[in-house]
C-alpha cells in the first residue's frame, strides 16, 4: 500500500526554516521503507504556493551570503529523486516570475524529472487526492 | 481509538503552536487515542532536558512527562536538528526518541489523522 503525502509550501526561503525542512522531510520518504512492512510506501509530493514560489527561484546565494546551502540544491534533489514539484502559476504572476526564472530540472545532476508551473485549481486537486497534507 | 500523528517545526519560547502540539497530544491520549508528536527544526528544544520553568514562557516539559507515562504517547525528535542546535543524545529528555525524518514520515502511514505545523 502507498499513502501519498502533500508538502504545500508558504513559507519564504531563509526568512525560517520551514521550506527547507519541507523539502528535506520530503526527500526522508525515500528511505521511509525502514520503518514500514514490506511493500508499503510514502510518497511525497510537493507544492509551492503564495511567497514559497520564492523557493524555485534560481542561482540563489546562499552559500556566499549565509554559507549555507541553497534551497535550490534540495530542491533540485526532489527532482533527481523523480518527486513531483508544482509552483502556482498565478503566485509566479503576482511576483512577476517565469519560467526563465526558475529551477525546473536537475539535468546537471542526472535527474529526468521537471518541475511543473500549474494553475492553483490543479494543486487543489492535488490537495483533495492525497491521503494527508502537510503545510510549511 | 485512533492514531494521531503531529509533526510541529516551531519553537518551545517564541511561539505557542507547540504548546498547541502539546495540549492536543494532551487531549487526544486522554480520549483514548494514541499520538505520535514529531518535533523538528526549531521544535526539537522541546526534547532537551533540563527545561526550567519560568512563569513568562512555556514550560512543557512536565506535560510531557506525564504522556510519556501513558503509553500512548510518543515524542520523537530530529536528530540532525538537535545536533544543528548543539544538543547530543546525552542531552535529550527521557523518554524521548531522535530519528531521521523518514520516522516522522513513516509515522504518517498508519494515521488516521496528521496535523503538520510547519512554521515558526
Amino acid at each position: 500500500m502507498t499513502k501519498k503525502l502533500l508538502f504545500v509550501v508558504r513559507a519564504l526561503p531563509y526568512k525560517t526554516e520551514a521550506s527547507r525542512l519541507a523539502l528535506t522531510h520530503a526527500i526522508a520518504s525515500q528511505s521511509v521503507e525502514i520503518y514500514l512492512e514490506d511493500g508499503d510506501l510514502v510518497e511525497a509530493t510537493i507544492a509551492f504556493i503564495g511567497d514559497g514560489v520564492l523557493n524555485c527561484h534560481k542561482d540563489q546565494q546562499a552559500m556566499k551570503h549565509y554559507g549555507i546551502t541553497p534551497i535550490e540544491g534540495h530542491m533540485k534533489n526532489t527532482l533527481l529523486l523523480d518527486m513531483k514539484v508544482m509552483i502556482c502559476k498565478e503566485d509566479l504572476d503576482e511576483f512577476g516570475l517565469t519560467e526563465a526564472d526558475l529551477l525546473m530540472d536537475a539535468d546537471d545532476i542526472g535527474g529526468e524529472v521537471k518541475a511543473q508551473i500549474v494553475p492553483f485549481g490543479e494543486i487543489a486537486k492535488e490537495m483533495e487526492s492525497v491521503d494527508h497534507l502537510l503545510f510549511c | 481509538m485512533g492514531k494521531l500523528t503531529i509533526g510541529c517545526f516551531s519553537s518551545l519560547v517564541g511561539s505557542l503552536s507547540l504548546d498547541f502540539a502539546v495540549k492536543l497530544s494532551e487531549a487526544a491520549v486522554k480520549k483514548g487515542h494514541k499520538v505520535d508528536l514529531w518535533v523538528s527544526g526549531n521544535a526539537t528544544m522541546l526534547s532537551k532536558k533540563g527545561q526550567k520553568a519560568f512563569k513568562d514562557y512555556s514550560h512543557l516539559e512536565k506535560t510531557v512527562k506525564e504522556l510519556f507515562t501513558t503509553g500512548n504517547f510518543q515524542m520523537t525528535a530530529c536528530e540532525a536538528c538537535a545536533e544543528a542546535r548543539g544538543y547530543h543524545k546525552e542531552d535529550t529528555l527521557e523518554g524521548c526518541k531522535r530519528h531521521s525524518m523518514d520516522w516522522y514520515l513513516a509515522s504518517t502511514f498508519d494515521a488516521d489523522r496528521v496535523l503538520h505545523i510547519g512554521g515558526d
